[in-house]
């Protein structure tokens, strides 16, 4: 294998998630871990390109790390000595057992469950677990959540902090916390893969990192836990995902469902997902997360708007609703609902939401589609105006402004 | 791990608990116990009963009612021994005023001398 530095990137992101979580598994210590990571992935980048790269670059990257934090600890001075004597024994005992190529046990998954700790913040775990799982920097996560650098290193620490003292586990939940524990896991990867899309004031970006990382975490998580929600989360992000390309014109703006282009979707990744969805759907446990998959299936199955099945998706909306309650659920079965023709009956079902969503642009905009396909033409404009002043960047503001001068 | 668990609820809203509040604290202290997670546990008069005292310039200033006036007032606490926090949260969550009031759990502080 050739040791130049853009293969050299690859494997080191490749690598660090697992050695990573393998280093926090043992020396129950973030920080520590992740400096013995960096003084290992700088002898690799030193060593590799002399002696070539290893055949199991992870095992090598952990055994160096492993001796670099025993020198940590031998240096500082500050820890419980008893701690650091047994952790170190610990490290040895390790070292002298597992030779260069021994089998890393993935230790992601303990990992996961606890950056996703719901005892801590949501902003906290969404920081912590693109700074462990996916090996983002601090600078990365502050720029993608348009933060500071510091604020997110304030965040990051305290996080930390918390496990620590807290007395947060590094285990996997037991059988009957599982559930409860998986729905905050599964909820910060769905909250990373969105947060992509959501560009905030005057920016167009994309952030396609996060959706890749979002995808990259979900596959992570369905090899490691057979569970029909998180294959259902994973299939969902995916068909998502695989119409990315058709999701904004050259300028920015975005492209509604209706008017994409779908020889721009990706059909291979398209038939994957929906594959990953069938077998799950045919276990017979469904989901909040398997019936969306299900939902932007037909979507990305239909050959267009018109064709597409609105009835099924009606239904799934129905169960939808029945299983989460939400309002947001209730506002798009009401969007299906119209689209299966019934848009009288859709805007009074609508109305009825103007309390609980008054400050959910999506809510606006689609109320306002709905009164002009009904010919109310002031009122649609009333209601595109309030989704335009809610807006939260430039993307979406122009695509309102863009459909409101349609109608008119 | 030494778990500190801080019963919490409005004062006065013992009152709407639906069951037997008083033989549903026995029963789960008597669960605790037989679970070897019990320490110690008390409940405390009402919060018409508390002082506070606070020392400036070495002299102490004793004040009527609770440290903080807010809605929920301490009531009582439970100290309990649990591997986690995972262990702890369980059982503060089966702490009979959880279902009307909160409970706020924290590790005790070890210090080594």
């Amino acid at each position: 294998m050739s040791g130049d530095s853009t293969t050299l990137a690859r494997i080191f992101r490749q690598e660090s998630g697992q050695v990573l979580a393998a280093l926090i598994a043992q020396l129950r210590d973030f920080d520590l871990a992740e400096d013995a990571l960096a003084d290992a992935l700088v002898e690799a980048a030193r060593a590799w390109p002399e002696r070539g790269i290893p055949s199991n670059g992870g095992a090598w990257l952990l055994s160096v790390a492993r001796r670099r934090a025993i020198d940590r600890l031998r240096r500082s001075k500050t820890r419980s000595s008893d701690l650091t004597e047994q952790t170190i024994r610990l490290l040895h005992e390790d070292v002298s057992m597992n030779e260069q190529d021994e089998i890393v046990p993935d230790e992601r998954l303990r990992l996961i469950f606890t950056c996703c700790h719901p005892a801590l913040s949501e902003d906290a775990r969404v920081a912590l677990t693109l700074r462990t799982l996916c090996g983002l920097t601090a600078r990365e996560i502050a720029r993608a959540f348009l933060t500071s650098e510091s604020t997110m290193n304030q965040r990051l620490s305290r996080a930390k902090a918390k496990i620590r003292d807290a007395g947060i586990a590094y285990v996997v939940p037991e059988a009957d916390d599982l559930p409860a524990r998986l729905h905050s896991v599964l909820a910060v990867i769905y909250l990373i893969y969105n947060e992509s899309y959501s560009a905030y004031e005057g920016q167009t970006l994309s952030r396609h990192d996060l959706a890749l990382e979002a995808v990259r975490l979900a596959d992570i998580l369905y090899k490691l836990l057979p569970d029909p929600e998180v294959s259902g989360l994973l299939a969902l992000i995916r068909l998502h995902h695989a119409r990315r390309a058709a999701r904004e014109d050259v300028n920015g703006v975005l492209i509604s469902l209706e008017h994409q282009d779908r020889r721009m979707w990706d059909h291979a990744e398209i038939t994957q997902a929906t594959g990953i969805l069938l077998s799950t759907l045919a276990q017979g446990q469904p989901g909040p997360y398997q019936i969306q998959a299900a939902i932007s299936a037909l979507h990305a199955t239909a050959k267009n708007w018109s064709e597409t099945d609105w009835p099924q998706i009606l239904a799934l909306y129905q169960t939808l609703y029945e299983m989460t309650g939400s309002p947001i659920v209730a506002l798009n079965r009401a969007v299906a609902l119209a689209n299966s023709g019934d848009v009288a009956k859709a805007i009074s079902v609508v109305d009825a939401l103007s309390d609980v969503l008054a400050t959910y642009q999506p809510f606006h905009a689609a109320r306002a589609d709905l009164l002009a396909r009904l010919g109310h033409r002031e009122e649609a404009n009333t209601a595109y105006d309030h989704a335009i002043a809610l807006s939260r960047n430039d993307a979406e503001k122009a695509f309102l402004i863009a459909r409101r001068a349609k109608m008119s | 791990m030494k778990f500190m668990a801080l019963i919490y609820s409005v004062d006065g809203s013992q009152s709407s608990y639906p069951g037997d509040l008083m033989g549903d604290y026995h029963k789960f202290g008597e669960e605790a116990a037989a679970a070897g997670v019990l320490i110690e546990g008390n409940a405390l008069q009402p919060v018409s009963t508390a002082s506070s005292v606070q020392v400036r310039d070495n002299k102490p200033a004793i004040t009527d009612g609770p440290f903080a006036e807010t809605k929920e007032v301490l009531g009582g606490y439970y100290l309990l021994d649990c591997k986690d926090l995972d262990e702890a949260l369980k059982w503060a969550a089966k702490i009979p005023t959880a279902t009307y009031g909160t409970i706020e759990v924290r590790p005790v502080l070890t210090i080594e001398w």
